[in-house]
């Protein structure tokens, strides 16, 4: 049901969740935000393992922050504010698992569209970000490629013979694809 | 003034790439501290050299770019992170802090010339990879943390010299870069978009 919702909705609804997770002040508040959570990934009918995947990268600063809290503050208030980070985490995960990449970068276009005032291009804008995603494999490859040519060389642990080899690679071939698209007309 | 406002194809391809290379320098995995509430990643040294290489404002996009392919859920961010919970973490201020400090770092740059100095180039990725992006990332920390200003600084400090050792490394890179590439020299690719106008 939260998968079809559209992306402009949840992404508001997110930013009001969070405003309203910083505005608790009580612990039963902050427990019936857990309860609309909990029932939230219910509805989406996450499962629990893909629930955990999303807050799994703050557990042990949710420990460190709820001993620090207890030792500099109390109980309730260390609940609240570990709470209130776990949640925050928990909804925006949320938000990405149950909308596609695609919806999201759909929605990203359209919210940049108004630059186009000041003077930005937004078909240059969406090029730009799919160059982007087509350019992560390919440094990708290079990086591994520069890496083959150290181990040759035998300088595996010298991050200058890694680095400054890989940045020239990652710059010629962005000038060189500079030069092709250039070349198809896009500076007309 | 009208260079700065136009982005040309060449700058295009450019943003990309470094978007790109910044999420590349994160896949060799990242060294996490406090459960990856903080990664330790090279992905600082990626934000450096695009503001060292590109300039102020395109090294400032190359970042936002990334950002925004982030908050979107393509997991770019060192260890395979990614999607709107990178930004709710407490850490958020350190990611945000790239953007100022690819500008700072690019814009200390740019003001070298045409061949910027070993020590000018060092300034510049400890001012802007280091001050920028704590002067963003600890109050959000404190902020976002619940913890006082006083707290948030002791603990970062404890990432300060790994990150020191990134921005020395960033300009060693650098300063190799530009000497390999005239034309990653920000006021030397600015000349060459220019003449290559009144052609």
């Amino acid at each position: 049901m939260l998968h079809r919702l559209p992306v402009g909705v949840k992404l508001a609804g997110l930013a009001a969740a969070c405003t309203v997770l910083l505005l608790l002040r009580s612990p039963w508040a902050m427990a019936v935000a857990v309860g609309v959570v909990v029932l939230l990934f219910a509805v989406a009918r996450v499962g629990v393992a893909a629930a955990w995947a999303q807050v799994r990268p703050v557990r042990w600063f949710a420990v460190a922050l709820f001993g620090m809290q207890l030792v500099f503050a109390d109980l309730p208030s260390a609940v609240l504010v570990t709470s209130r980070v776990v949640l925050a985490v928990a909804l925006a995960g949320l938000v990405t698992l149950t909308t596609r990449t695609s919806a999201m970068m759909t929605a990203l276009e359209r919210g940049l569209s108004p630059l186009r005032r000041v003077g930005v291009d937004p078909f240059r804008l969406s090029l730009l970000l799919s160059l982007t995603i087509r350019s992560v494999p390919v440094i990708a490859d290079l990086a591994a490629r520069v890496r083959e040519a150290q181990r040759a060389r035998g300088v595996e642990w010298s991050m200058r013979a890694f680095a400054v080899p890989l940045v020239v690679g990652a710059l010629r071939h962005a000038d060189a694809l500079g030069e092709a698209l250039s070349a198809r007309g896009l500076d007309d | 003034m009208h260079q700065f406002r136009v982005l040309r194809t060449y700058d295009v391809a450019r943003v990309a790439v470094f978007a790109a290379l910044i999420a590349a320098l994160g896949l060799p995995g990242a060294l996490n501290v406090f459960g990856s509430a903080v990664p330790i990643t090279l992905q600082t040294l990626g934000v450096m050299l695009a503001g060292a290489i590109l300039g102020s404002w395109r090294g400032a996009l190359a970042v936002a770019v990334l950002l925004a392919l982030v908050a979107v859920g393509l997991p770019l961010l060192a260890g395979g992170r990614g999607g709107l919970g990178a930004f709710a973490l407490p850490s958020v201020g350190f990611l945000l802090g790239w953007l100022p400090g690819a500008a700072l770092t690019g814009w200390i740059v740019e003001r070298g010339g045409h061949s910027p100095s070993f020590v000018r180039l060092l300034v510049a990725c400890l001012a802007g990879g280091i001050g920028a992006v704590y002067l963003v990332g600890v109050p959000m920390w404190a902020v976002v943390g619940g913890i006082t200003l006083g707290q948030a600084a002791l603990q970062t400090a404890f990432f300060l010299p790994g990150d020191l050792a990134k921005a020395v490394l960033a300009t060693i890179v650098a300063r190799g870069t530009q000497r390999a590439y005239p034309d990653a020299v920000p006021a030397v690719h600015y000349d060459r978009l220019r003449a290559g106008k009144e052609d």
